[in-house]
C-alpha cells in the first residue's frame, strides 16, 4: 500500500534539497562568468567564458593549480589508503583477539573520536616540528593516517562481518593468522574498508587547517590552501574570484568521480551479510 | 572559516617578561631581543633564503634578485594575507621552522616583535633610514633604536568617485566631511537607490585609517607601560559622524569586499569609495565594467586648512629572529624596497604603492593607473596626499582590537544602534587582553 505523500514533509525535504543544491548551482554558473560578468550580470544567468577561465586557471603562476591538485591527490590518495589499511588491521585485531588492555585501547580510541581534529592541529604541529618534519609532505600525511573513527568503524565491521566460526575453522585447517587475515577477513571486510577509504579521502581532500598550519612552502600546498591564497590577497589587491570559483568547481570533480565509482561497493555493504545463507 | 587567532593567542607568549621588555626595547629602552642569532658566524658560501609573502607577482621581482645573486637565492612561498599569516609566523617561530623573510603589515610589527619573532636588523639597515618618510620609518623602529623591518608599501587614504554619475547628479567633490555628509544626502534625494559610500563594519583597517586622519592615537607606551585610548575624542568624533550618516540612511552599511558590494560598485549603486592609493587595482578586479569612469581626490578633511590623511594597509619586509642568515636576508629586504629597479618592478608587477620616497615620484609612477586613464596627475596627487599621512603607534594586540571592531561594530550596524558603545567595547576588549597577556597597562 502506498502512503500518500505528506505535504509538510515534502516541503521540508524540498527546502533542504534547495539549501544543498543552490550553492552548487551557483558555483556551476559563476564558473562560466568572466571577472567582468561575475558581479555585473544577474546571479543565475550563465556567462560566456568557462574555457577562458579554465585556461587562466591552468596558466596561473605556471600551473600552480595543477600542482596543488596533484598534491591533494597525493595527500588524500596515499593517506586514505594507508588509513584504510591501518584501520582494517587495528579494527580486526580489536574485534577478533582478546588480549589484556583491549578495552582500554578501544576506549581510548573512542575518546579520540570525540576530540575534533581542529583541536589537535597545533599540538601536532609542535610535535612534528620537534622531529624536524614541519613543512614536508610527511607532516600532512602522517597525522592523516591515524583515524580513530576509521578504526572504530573497522572494528564494528569486523565484529559483524567476519564470523568467529569461519576464523576458527581456518585455524583448525592449519592456516596462519596472516593467511586468515589476508584471504578470509580482508575480503569480508572489503565494503567496510572501502567506506573508511572514502571518508578519509574526502576528509583529507577537504582538510584545510592541518596543511595550513604544517606547510609554509606553497609548492607543497593542497588545493584547499592554494585556493585560499587566491582569495585572500588582502584589501589592497583584488581577490582572484573568477579563478577561485572555477578552481573550486574543478577541485570537487575528483570527489564526485570517486563517489560514483566506489558507490556500488557501498551498496554491497548493506545488502550482503558475511555468511550468505 | 574558524579564525586561527582564536586558536593560538599570539599574545600569550611563553615568557611574558621578555615579551614586555622586547616591546619596551623597541620603543625606547634597550635592545634586548633579535640580535641573538645574528653576528659573525653566518655561512659565507652559497645559501638559500626562504621568503613568505602575498603581494601578487612578487615572485617576478624575486626572480630579478635571483638572476643577479645566484649564490643567495631567495625561494618565494605565496601565503594568504593578514592575521592568519601573523598567527602562522608566531607558531612557526615557536617551533623553529619559520622562513628567513616575511611580508608583514605595519600593524602586525609590535605583535611579532613582542613575541620575539622578528630580528633587529639595525646593524645592517640603519643606513637606509633616509630613503623613507619619517612617519613610515618610525613604524618599523617602533620609535626606538632597533629596526625590525624595511617598509615596502604604504596606503595613504583617498576618496574615489564616479565622475560620470557626479556630473549626472550635479554633485561636487566634497573637500570636508561636512560636505561629504551633505553630498551623501543630496544624492539620496536625487537618486534614492544610490549611495555615496558605505560604512564597513568588516574593515577595521579602514576605520583605523579614518581615526588616524582625525588625530586618533590608539596605543602609546611610556617606559614599559602601555596606554590604550581607542575611544579618544578624535575616534569618537569619527564614530559618531558615521553613526549619524548610517542612522539617517545617508550612506549604505554593506560591508566592503562582499559580492554584494562588488555588484554595487559595478552597477553604480555605490558612486564613491573612501579608500586608499591602491584602490585602482581593486576596482579593476571588482568593478571591471566601470573602467575610465572613476577619479581620485584627496580624502575629505575635518579641518580643510591643515589637510591630513591616514593609512589603510601597507606592509614591510621583515627578517625573522629564527633565521641563521640574517645579514643576507636583510640585504635582500633592503634591495627589494630601495633598489630603483626592484621598486620599479614592485610598482609595475605587484601594483604596490612604494614606501620609498624617491620611488613615489619615479618613472614607474609617471603614468596613471590603467583603470584611471584620464587622471594623468594621479600619482602626483597621490604623492602630495601621502606626504600628509599622520604617524601612528600600533600596539602589541592590534589583532584583538580588530576582532573586537568586527564583532562590536558589526552587531551595532546589524542592530541599527549607535556606534559609540561599540567603540567603548573595542577599547575595553583591547585593554583587558593587554592586561591578561601580562603587559603593564596605565
Amino acid at each position: 500500500m502506498r502512503r500518500a505523500l505528506g505535504t509538510l514533509p515534502t516541503l521540508v525535504l524540498l527546502l533542504g534539497a534547495a539549501y544543498c543544491l543552490l550553492p552548487v548551482a551557483w558555483v556551476l554558473v559563476a564558473a562560466t562568468k568572466s571577472s567582468g560578468e561575475l558581479f555585473a550580470t544577474s546571479t543565475f544567468s550563465p556567462g560566456t567564458s568557462i574555457l577562458a577561465n579554465l585556461d587562466d586557471l591552468s596558466s596561473y603562476r605556471d600551473g600552480a593549480f595543477w600542482r596543488w591538485m596533484a598534491n591533494s591527490a597525493l595527500y588524500a590518495g596515499v593517506g586514505a589508503l594507508l588509513s584504510a589499511a591501518l584501520s582494517g588491521l587495528t579494527g580486526y585485531a580489536l574485534a577478533k583477539f582478546a588480549f589484556r588492555g583491549r578495552d582500554l585501547v578501544f576506549n581510548a580510541l573512542i575518546a579520540g573520536v570525540l576530540v575534533p581534529s581542529v583541536v589537535l592541529a597545533i599540538p601536532q604541529y609542535l610535535l612534528i616540528s620537534e622531529v624536524g618534519l614541519a613543512d614536508t609532505y610527511l607532516s600532512v600525511l602522517v597525522p592523516s593516517v591515524l583515524s580513530p573513527y576509521g578504526i572504530y568503524l573497522a572494528r564494528i565491521y569486523a565484529a559483524a562481518a567476519v564470523p568467529e566460526d569461519v576464523v576458527e575453522a581456518a585455524r583448525t585447517d592449519g592456516a596462519g593468522e596472516g593467511r586468515i587475515l589476508w584471504s578470509i577477513a580482508v575480503p569480508m571486510m572489503a565494503p567496510g574498508l572501502v567506506t573508511v577509504f572514502l571518508f578519509q579521502f574526502v576528509a583529507i581532500w577537504n582538510n584545510f587547517l592541518l596543511p595550513f598550519i604544517m606547510l609554509g612552502d606553497d609548492r607543497k600546498f593542497p588545493v584547499t590552501l592554494g585556493l585560499y591564497t587566491m582569495l585572500n590577497q588582502g584589501n589592497t589587491t583584488p581577490a582572484l574570484y573568477t579563478l577561485a570559483i572555477v578552481g573550486s568547481l574543478v577541485s570537487v570533480l575528483p570527489l564526485i568521480a570517486l563517489f560514483l565509482t566506489l558507490q556500488r561497493y557501498w551498496r554491497v555493504d548493506l545488502l550482503s551479510g558475511a555468511v550468505k545463507a | 572559516m574558524l579564525s586561527l587567532a582564536t586558536l593560538i593567542r599570539p599574545e600569550i607568549p611563553m615568557r611574558f617578561d621578555i615579551a614586555r621588555k622586547a616591546v619596551a626595547a623597541g620603543l625606547g629602552l634597550a635592545l634586548l631581543v633579535g640580535c641573538g642569532s645574528s653576528g659573525g658566524q653566518e655561512p659565507e658560501g652559497p645559501t638559500e633564503l626562504s621568503f613568505w609573502a602575498w603581494a601578487p607577482n612578487i615572485e617576478k621581482v624575486v626572480d630579478r634578485w635571483n638572476a643577479a645573486h645566484p649564490d643567495r637565492k631567495v625561494v618565494m612561498s605565496k601565503q594568504a594575507q593578514g592575521d592568519d599569516l601573523v598567527t602562522k609566523l608566531l607558531t612557526s617561530a615557536k617551533a623553529g621552522s619559520g622562513p628567513d623573510l616575511a611580508q608583514v603589515e605595519f600593524q602586525a610589527l609590535p605583535t611579532l616583535v613582542s613575541n620575539d619573532v622578528l630580528a633587529d636588523i639595525a646593524a645592517h639597515a640603519s643606513s637606509v633610514k633616509g630613503e623613507f618618510p619619517d612617519g613610515v620609518w618610525q613604524q618599523v623602529t617602533l620609535g626606538g633604536d632597533g629596526v625590525y623591518a624595511i617598509p615596502q608599501d604604504s596606503g595613504p587614504m583617498m576618496f574615489y568617485y564616479r565622475t560620470d554619475l557626479f556630473e549626472q547628479y550635479g554633485l561636487t567633490v566634497p573637500k570636508t566631511w561636512d560636505e561629504y555628509a551633505r553630498t551623501a544626502r543630496t544624492l539620496r534625494t536625487k537618486a534614492p537607490d544610490k549611495f555615496l559610500g558605505t560604512f564597513s563594519s568588516n574593515d577595521p583597517g579602514w576605520f583605523a585609517g579614518l581615526a588616524q586622519q582625525a588625530g586618533g592615537s590608539w596605543w602609546s607606551v611610556d617606559g614599559d607601560t602601555w596606554k590604550v585610548s581607542i575611544d579618544d575624542a578624535a575616534t569618537k568624533k569619527v564614530a559618531s559622524y558615521w553613526s549619524g550618516l548610517v542612522a539617517e540612511g545617508a550612506v549604505d552599511k554593506t560591508p566592503m569586499y562582499t559580492p554584494e558590494w562588488n555588484k554595487a560598485l559595478n552597477d553604480g549603486t555605490q558612486i564613491g569609495w573612501v579608500s586608499a592609493v591602491w584602490a585602482p587595482g581593486v576596482l579593476a578586479g571588482n568593478a571591471q565594467s566601470t573602467v575610465g569612469k572613476w577619479a581620485m581626490a584627496p580624502l575629505p578633511q575635518w579641518d580643510a586648512a591643515s589637510p591630513r590623511t591616514g593609512n589603510w594597509g601597507g606592509s614591510t619586509t621583515a627578517v625573522t629572529a629564527g633565521s641563521k642568515k640574517q645579514k643576507a636576508a636583510a640585504e635582500f629586504a633592503i634591495w627589494l624596497n630601495t633598489d630603483p629597479e626592484a621598486v620599479a618592478a614592485l610598482v609595475t608587477d605587484s601594483g604596490v604603492y612604494p614606501a620609498a620616497t624617491k620611488a613615489q615620484t619615479g618613472s614607474a609612477l609617471a603614468k596613471p593607473p590603467a583603470f584611471f586613464p584620464a587622471q594623468t596627475d594621479f600619482y602626483a596627487t597621490a604623492q602630495r596626499v601621502a606626504s600628509t599621512a599622520a604617524g601612528f603607534t600600533w600596539g602589541p594586540n592590534v589583532n584583538v582590537a580588530y576582532t573586537a571592531y568586527k564583532n562590536a561594530f558589526g552587531a551595532a550596524i546589524t542592530g541599527g544602534t549607535d556606534l559609540a558603545p561599540a567603540l567603548a567595547e573595542m577599547q575595553r576588549a583591547t585593554i583587558d587582553d593587554l592586561r591578561a597577556s601580562g603587559f603593564k597597562v596605565g
